[in-house]
């Protein structure tokens, strides 16, 4: 047996999917089998309802205080990707009297970009922007794309793949100016930079729970309550969630997704230093290898983030090599596909760096040990990728691989 | 320890349901997205719960679609139906849970209401009154949450494709109850729910044959065959899973001790005064029934059934915040008195006989004792 197959799996995808927290499981088990306080929380008749809801009750407030925001400006939702649907086509269904055009960007996750284009079958016109060169938006750039029938703005708080924190503060504020919705994703963002949207001029925020160290079918949308947000439910049935997201409440998801966030606000800011320093161990580990390039900002980045460009080697073939490693050349909801990322092409990067990238998302239960033995990984794969890549031995002869004309086959 | 007796609400989860679940609630984790092995763990147990739920719907495992409950279900097939077929009419009987009445309410006018008989049943007649030339999705739900009534699917099913029209029933009150055959029944569409079978909340299918014209309505990835965007609630798939093969297995025996326990209650039911069990002539699940008390109020009857500690409900726990008669009692014709005193006592398999004593005792305790003051209540409301 080969020495890779017999160590222990690493995994470096915590923005794909985090683990559960113990805690959070212990939390949910009270609402999960013989011994717990079950019911329908919708049952109003009887006991057995009343526990779940006070239990539901509970949980809005620990997300709502995480994120600086009301309890009653919370509705659950089975997950981020509901959140974003149900915020962009809530709101543009909801103001399609007062216009019909829509701004996001290209760097945007699939249920945002998705939604729109959805929006846009229906006869809406969306304009995607096109982020620097860092990933972050140009606020002139934003500002001139705004129009006067501008309904909606959703702009992502973290980006899933290259970890870059948008000036969210900002293109509130112009949106506010111009009383324009603003949506943010904050799939990404939530238990990993601080919050505070008593005081953001944000109207509606998307949060997930499987980010956070929490269960997967569940999320959560915040919806500004002054001055309120409206917007059109997008599930009917029963009017839960105040009208805006019908559907029996899974009372143990829900518990779980309030206890992850209790404790992503406990130990948020020693978790970021902890995972910062990781990070760049991480980085300092490998940069001095040739041709390595970072993808995004590092400055406007959160601490868990790392995406590395390894030029001249073949992405598939790096992450076979690298198969001891959980990892993901792009965002898990596309990494099946063989494209290069969107996200990186969107950066202005070519599709050679771009699909010789890397995502590397590290999280609460990644030890330093494990980033020791990642670098070590990296450096063995692309040194013998490179040994064995005739790009690679056409660059280090000199050769401009641009001004080369390959012959079609 | 209280007694229930709404698991047509929802159900106490599975001790063994809950143990398959543990191991994807867990330290190891993956996105079933991603291409390494911690994705492809999850997505493997994935396609295994297709495979069993698929087997307890008489369905083929790639025409299972998961959603995150049978309201998302019912929401999916009509919208998700109309966005093929823009200029289509639907037709949905008036007893419908709720998730699929309001969805058809909000594409007013192109929705039509397919009425019932007294006994709460969906005859073709209904059903020809309510289609026009532009019907092509009907909606017919194969078991009332509320009264338990089965309905006879076939001869609608036989109509509706004669004249071109596809057919959807919401099965989350039948499957696990009585034998579901999504194959043998002809329809195009089912929906299911995992927390009405001892699953946990939160997840739920829709079975899709490919004839359906159908797209998704939650946009954002391709995952379950394109029509359902968003990464799935692993624990709760599997989950829904094992409760599907425990339903399959245990079908005749759950359903048995179901009977048994509604046919003493009924019998003990009969013996007190001014009781009606609502489609008592049409067949119905095992496990439930639904009856009035004349010159009660339901809610005030509720309330004291629970500090005997005894949880039952009016009829559907999501209209059980409203004090509204039941549209399904009115659909049937009931008058509105005797609907307001509607109780619905759903049985499940933890239920013993002496839950029954219970709640027979309790109920002519509440009966005979407060008659008169409740009948005071009820008229001041």
């Amino acid at each position: 047996m080969t020495e890779q197959a017999t160590e222990k799996p690493i995994y470096l995808d915590y923005s794909a999917t985090t683990p559960i927290d113990e805690r959070v499981v212990t939390e949910m088990l009270k609402y999960m089998g013989p011994e717990s306080s079950f019911g329908n929380p919708a049952s109003r008749s009887h006991s057995f309802g009343w526990e779940a809801e006070a239990a539901i009750e509970q949980a809005r407030k620990n997300i709502a205080d995480l994120v600086g925001a009301n309890p009653k400006e919370i509705i659950f939702t089975s997950g981020a990707t509901e959140s974003d649907n149900l915020a962009i086509k809530g709101v543009a269904h909801f103001n399609k009297k007062r216009g019909k055009h829509i701004v996001t960007c290209k760097t945007e996750h699939k249920a945002v970009l998705d939604s729109c284009r959805q929006l846009e079958r229906e006869g809406y016109e969306v304009t995607y922007l096109d982020p620097m060169e860092n990933g972050l938006i140009d606020l002139n750039e934003f500002e001139k794309a705004l129009r006067d029938d501008t309904t909606l703005v959703s702009i992502m708080h973290v980006n899933n793949e290259i970890g870059v924190i948008q000036d969210i503060e900002a293109i509130g504020k112009i949106c506010r100016e111009r009383k324009i919705v603003f949506h943010v994703d904050g799939a990404q963002s939530a238990g990993k930079v601080d919050i505070n949207l008593d005081e953001l001029p944000v109207d509606l925020m998307s949060f997930s729970a499987h980010k956070v160290y929490g269960p997967k079918g569940i999320g959560a949308l915040y919806v500004q309550r002054k001055p309120r947000v409206r917007l059109e439910a997008q599930m009917h049935g029963g009017g839960h969630e105040r009208g805006m997201r019908s559907g029996t409440l899974a009372t143990h998801q829900i518990v779980g997704m309030g206890e992850a966030f209790r404790i992503a606000k406990e130990e948020m800011a020693e978790e970021n230093a902890r995972l910062l320093k990781l990070r760049n161990k991480l980085y300092d580990g490998v940069k001095d290898m040739e041709e390595v390039y970072v993808n995004g900002d590092l400055d406007h980045r959160i601490a868990g983030n790392i995406n590395i460009s390894f030029n001249y080697v073949e992405g598939e073939s790096l992450l076979m090599a690298l198969s001891n490693l959980a990892i993901s050349s792009g965002s898990a909801c596309t990494s099946a596909s063989l494209e290069p990322s969107y996200v990186l092409r969107a950066l202005g990067r070519n599709d050679e760096l771009a699909h010789s990238s890397i995502r590397f998302t590290m999280g609460r239960y990644t030890t330093e040990e494990e980033v020791d033995r990642t670098i070590e990984h990296i450096r063995k794969a692309v040194d013998k990728l490179r040994e064995l890549s005739p790009l690679w031995d056409m660059y280090k002869d000199g050769i401009d691989l641009d001004s080369i004309e390959w012959a079609a086959h | 320890m209280a007694i229930y007796l709404d698991n047509n609400a929802t159900t106490l989860l599975d001790e063994n349901v809950l143990e398959a679940m543990l191991p994807y609630m867990g330290q190891v984790t993956g996105n079933p997205s991603s291409v390494h092995r911690f994705g492809r763990i999850q997505k493997d147990a994935i396609e295994q719960a297709r495979a069993s739920v698929a087997r307890l719907a008489g369905a083929r495992a790639e025409q299972v679609i998961f959603t995150s409950g049978g309201t998302e279900s019912n929401n999916l097939v009509l919208k998700g139906f109309r966005q093929q077929r823009p200029d289509s009419r639907i037709a949905v009987s008036a007893v419908e849970h709720l998730s699929m009445l309001e969805p058809a309410q909000n594409l007013h006018p192109a929705a039509d209401i397919i009425a019932v008989d007294e006994q709460g049943k969906v005859g073709l007649q209904h059903v020809e009154q309510a289609m026009t030339e532009q019907t092509e999705l009907l909606s017919v739900m194969t078991v009332n949450n509320e009264t338990g009534v089965i309905q006879e699917l076939s001869p609608v099913v036989e109509f509706a494709h004669e004249n071109n029209c596809f057919v959807h029933t919401d099965a989350s009150q039948a499957a696990g109850k009585i034998a579901v055959d999504f194959i043998a029944s002809g329809v195009d569409a089912m929906t299911l729910s995992a927390h009405k079978l001892y699953g946990p909340i939160g997840v739920g299918a829709l079975i899709v044959d490919k004839r359906l014209p159908i797209s998704k309505i939650q946009f954002g990835g391709s995952q379950e065959n394109n029509l359902r965007a968003g990464t799935e609630n692993v624990p709760g798939i599997v989950g829904f899973g094992k409760a599907a093969e425990l339903a399959l297995e245990s079908l005749q025996t759950r359903s048995e001790q179901a009977l048994e326990l509604r046919t003493a209650f009924e019998k003990g039911l009969k013996g007190l005064t001014s009781v009606s069990i609502f489609a008592e002539q049409a067949e119905r699940l095992p496990n439930t029934v639904q009856f009035g008390v004349d010159g009660f109020d339901g809610e005030t009857l509720l309330m004291q059934l629970d500090r005997k500690a005894i949880a039952v409900s009016s009829g559907s726990a999501c209209t059980s915040g409203k004090t509204e008669p039941s549209h399904v009692l009115n659909a049937m014709k009931v008058p509105t008195a005797l609907a307001n005193s509607a109780i619905r006592v759903s049985f499940g398999k933890n239920n013993t006989m002496s839950d029954v004593d219970a709640l027979l005792a309790a109920l002519t305790d509440i009966i005979e004792t407060n008659r008169h003051s409740s009948v005071m209540m009820a008229a001041s409301v």
